[in-house]
C-alpha cells in the first residue's frame, strides 16, 4: 500500500483551475519528485497535500486513510511535514526557536532532543548558529533551517517545495546530497523542483506537471533520458 | 497661535523627546541597548528589587502630583491618571490581538463598549435588570465580551490582513449602532449612577466617587499588574509561541502543525476580555454610560496607543496608552488639535522608530533570555565565513 496517494485531485483558486485531476503515488522510503515550469501547479499540489489549500475534487490518502478533509495541523501529527517554498523560516526567531516550532505538535522531550541532534548532524552549520535570528541568515542557511524544522516533526513523509530556489549551484549540490541522506535514514520524500537535472537524478520516481495536469511519469532515470523532458526541462536540444 | 498653545507645544516636544530617548536606551540592536542589556544581565530577583520601588512610585503618582507632569488646574490630576491607566489597560489587551498574534483589529472599542454596558445594565438604577454588586460586573464583563469575541472571531478569523481589519471596523460600528437603536440600551439618554466598589472615606463620602480619581487609579493599576502577569505567562507558554509563529508567517505556522484558527480565536477572546474589563472600569468611574464614547476615532486611538508604544512589547504599549490619554489632558491648549498631533507623531515615529517607543523584543519566546545571554557571550555573526561564501555571492547575483 502506498504511503501517500493523490487520486484525481483538482484545486481551484476561485474560478481559476490550478491543478486538474492529477494522481500521484508515493511509496514508503521513496524519493518522488514533481517537476515542471513556473505556474504548472507544483506548489499548489504541495499545499493541497499539507492541507493549506482545500481540494475542489479528488481524494488524498495517507497510510491508507482518507485525509482529504483533515485539518492541516492534524496532518502534521499524522506525519506529513513541509518545508515551504521560499524557505518560510520565522524571521524573528532564532535557529533553536525555529526548530522548536517544528516540534510544536510533539510532547516527547527525548524524541525531540534526539531529532534535534539528528538535524544538527545533517546540518552542522545550524548547530553553529543556533542562537542566530532566522531572518539574518543567508539564503542557503535559511533553506537548511526550513528543512531541519520540517524534520523536527519527525515526519513519515517530508514535503520539500523547491529547496534549490535562489541558491548557488555549489550549494544546490549540497542540499540535494542531504536530501538523499535524509531519505536513506528512512524518511519518504516528496520533492517539487524546477532544477530537473538534480531532482531526476536523485529521485526514484518522477512526475512531469504541465499547466495543472501530469503529462509524463516514470523512474528518475527514464525521464532523465526522455527526449521531450530533455528538451523542455534540461536545456538539452 | 496664542502663547498658551506655544508653551504647550514646546513642553510636549520636550516630553516626547524624553520618551523617544528612553526608548532608544532600551533598543536591542547590536551597538546600543545599554539599558536593555543592563536589564537583561540582572537576575529575576534583582529585576524585582528594581521593579518594586518603581511600581510604588507609579502607584503613588496621583498623590505625589509632580509639578511638570500635573494637569491641574485644567483637569484633576488623579482623574487624568485614571484615564491614562485605563488606556494602558486597553492597550495591553489590544496588544494581545495586534502585537502578539498579529491580527489587525480596528473595532476594539466594540468590546470596550460591551464591557461598559454590562456594568451599566447590572448596576444602574435606570436598567430593568436585577442588580449585582459592581465588582462582580468586572468578571461578568470579561465573560460576556469573551463570548462576543468568539462570536465575532469564528466567522471572521479565517480572513487575513486587510479583510479582518474591515470586518472588525464594522463590528465596532455595529455595537455603537445597536446601543443607539435598541430601546433597552437607552441610546443617548444612557444610564446614570453606574455602581462602584464599596468603601467610604473618613468624611463619610464614597471612596470610589467619580470625583475621586486616586482609588480608581490604584484599582486599575492593580488590575494592570495582574493582567501583565497573566499575559506575560501566556507569552512565554506554548500559546505565546504559537502566536509569534502566526504573526511571523501564518502559512509556515500552519505547516508546523499550529492549529492557526484556534490560536487566533484565543488571542481574540483574551483581547476581548481585557477590553471588556476596561470598559466596565470606565463605566464605573464615569458612573454614566451612553452611546457617545464608543466611536471609530476612539478605536483608532486605542490602536495608536499600541503602535506608538511598540506593538508586541507589553511595557511599551502600557507607555503608549499612558501617553495617548495623557497628552490631551496635559496640553489643554492643544487638545482640539489632538488628532492632528497624533497623526503627525505617528508619521514621524514610523519614519524614525517604526517599531514604536519600545520595540518588540527580537526574541520573544521561552528561552529568549538565555538565548540573549548566549548571544552576549558569542556575538551574532553574519555569513561571511568559510564554505558558503560562494553561495552568498550567488544569492546576491
Amino acid at each position: 500500500m502506498a504511503l501517500l496517494e493523490l487520486i484525481d485531485v483538482s484545486v481551484h483558486y476561485g474560478s481559476i483551475r490550478a491543478v486538474h485531476g492529477i494522481s500521484i503515488t508515493v511509496e514508503e522510503a521513496e524519493i518522488v519528485t514533481l517537476i515542471g515550469a513556473n505556474g504548472a501547479g507544483k506548489s499548489t499540489t504541495m499545499r493541497a497535500v499539507s492541507g493549506i489549500r482545500p481540494l475542489s475534487s479528488g481524494k488524498i490518502l495517507f497510510d491508507g486513510q482518507d485525509i482529504t478533509k483533515l485539518r492541516a495541523d492534524l496532518r502534521v501529527v499524522r506525519g506529513i511535514s513541509q518545508a515551504p517554498e521560499g524557505r518560510g523560516v520565522f524571521p524573528g526567531m532564532t535557529v533553536m526557536e525555529n526548530l522548536d516550532m517544528g516540534a510544536f505538535t510533539r510532547k516527547d522531550k527525548k524524541g525531540i532532543a534526539a531529532d534535534r541532534d539528528r538535524v544538527f548532524d545533517l546540518f552542522p552549520r545550524l548547530a553553529e548558529r543556533r542562537t542566530q535570528v532566522g531572518g539574518t541568515m543567508s539564503g542557503g542557511e535559511q533553506q537548511m533551517l526550513a528543512i531541519g524544522r520540517a524534520l523536527m516533526a519527525n515526519p513519515r513523509v517530508l514535503l520539500l517545495d523547491e529547496p534549490s530556489m535562489g541558491l548557488a549551484p555549489q550549494f544546490i549540490q549540497q542540499i540535494f546530497k542531504i536530501i538523499t541522506e535524509i531519505n536513506k535514514q528512512g524518511t519518504t520524500v516528496l520533492l517539487v523542483e524546477q532544477n530537473a537535472q538534480q531532482a531526476l537524478s536523485r529521485a526514484h520516481r518522477a512526475y512531469v506537471l504541465e499547466t495543472g495536469t501530469i503529462t509524463r511519469e516514470g523512474t528518475g532515470k527514464e525521464l532523465l533520458s526522455d527526449e521531450s523532458v530533455k528538451a523542455a526541462y534540461l536545456g538539452v536540444t | 497661535m496664542t502663547s498658551d498653545e506655544i508653551i504647550d507645544l514646546v513642553e510636549m516636544v520636550v516630553l516626547v523627546a524624553v520618551l523617544v530617548a528612553v526608548g532608544k536606551l532600551f533598543q536591542r540592536s547590536k551597538a546600543s541597548g545599554r539599558l536593555g542589556e543592563w536589564w537583561n544581565s540582572k537576575s529575576r530577583v534583582e529585576q524585582w528589587a528594581w521593579l518594586v520601588p518603581l511600581i510604588a512610585v507609579v502607584v503613588l503618582i496621583p498623590v505625589i502630583n509632580p509639578p511638570f507632569l500635573t494637569t491641574e488646574p485644567g483637569t484633576n490630576f488623579p482623574i487624568t491618571m485614571f484615564n491614562c491607566a485605563l488606556y494602558a489597560l486597553v492597550a495591553l489587551g489590544l496588544n494581545v490581538v495586534v502585537g502578539q498574534a498579529g491580527l489587525l483589529d480596528l473595532g476594539y472599542v466594540g468590546f470596550f463598549a460591551v464591557g461598559a454596558y454590562v456594568a451599566a445594565l447590572f448596576t444602574s438604577p435606570d436598567s430593568q435588570l436585577s442588580k449585582i454588586p459592581y465588582l462582580w460586573t468586572l468578571p461578568l464583563a470579561m465573560v460576556v465580551t469573551m463570548f462576543f469575541g468568539v462570536v465575532l472571531g469564528t466567522p471572521t478569523l479565517r480572513l487575513r490582513g486587510d479583510y479582518l481589519a474591515i470586518v472588525t471596523l464594522g463590528f465596532g460600528e455595529i455595537v455603537r449602532l445597536l446601543a443607539t437603536l435598541m430601546p433597552p440600551l437607552k441610546g443617548n439618554v444612557g444610564f446614570q449612577d453606574v455602581g462602584h466598589p464599596p468603601g467610604t472615606k473618613a468624611d463619610g463620602g464614597a471612596l470610589f466617587a467619580n470625583t475621586n480619581g486616586t482609588p480608581w487609579y490604584m484599582l486599575t493599576i492593580g488590575i494592570i499588574l495582574i493582567v501583565l502577569l497573566l499575559v506575560g505567562n501566556l507569552e512565554r507558554s506554548r500559546v505565546g509561541r504559537a502566536w509569534v509563529a502566526i504573526r511571523e508567517d501564518e502559512d509556515a505556522a500552519e505547516m508546523m502543525g499550529v492549529p492557526v484558527f484556534k490560536f487566533k480565536l484565543w488571542a481574540f477572546a483574551i483581547g476581548a476580555a481585557i477590553g471588556g474589563l476596561s470598559g466596565s472600569l470606565f463605566a464605573g468611574q464615569v458612573s454614566f454610560v451612553n452611546n457617545q464614547k464608543f466611536d471609530v476615532p476612539t478605536s483608532v486611538l486605542f490602536l495608536a496607543a499600541v503602535v506608538l508604544g511598540g506593538s508586541g512589547n507589553k511595557v511599551g504599549v502600557l507607555l503608549g496608552g499612558f501617553v495617548i490619554a495623557y497628552i490631551p489632558f496635559r496640553f489643554t491648549a492643544l487638545a482640539s488639535y489632538k488628532y492632528l498631533i497624533f497623526g503627525v507623531a505617528l508619521v514621524v515615529l514610523m519614519i524614525f522608530r517604526p517599531q514604536g517607543l519600545l520595540g518588540a523584543r527580537q526574541r520573544l519566546l521561552a528561552r529568549g533570555r538565555q538565548a540573549y545571554q548566549r548571544l552576549i557571550g558569542r556575538p551574532e555573526q553574519l555569513s561571511s565565513d568559510s564554505s558558503l561564501v560562494a553561495e552568498k555571492a550567488g544569492d546576491s547575483a
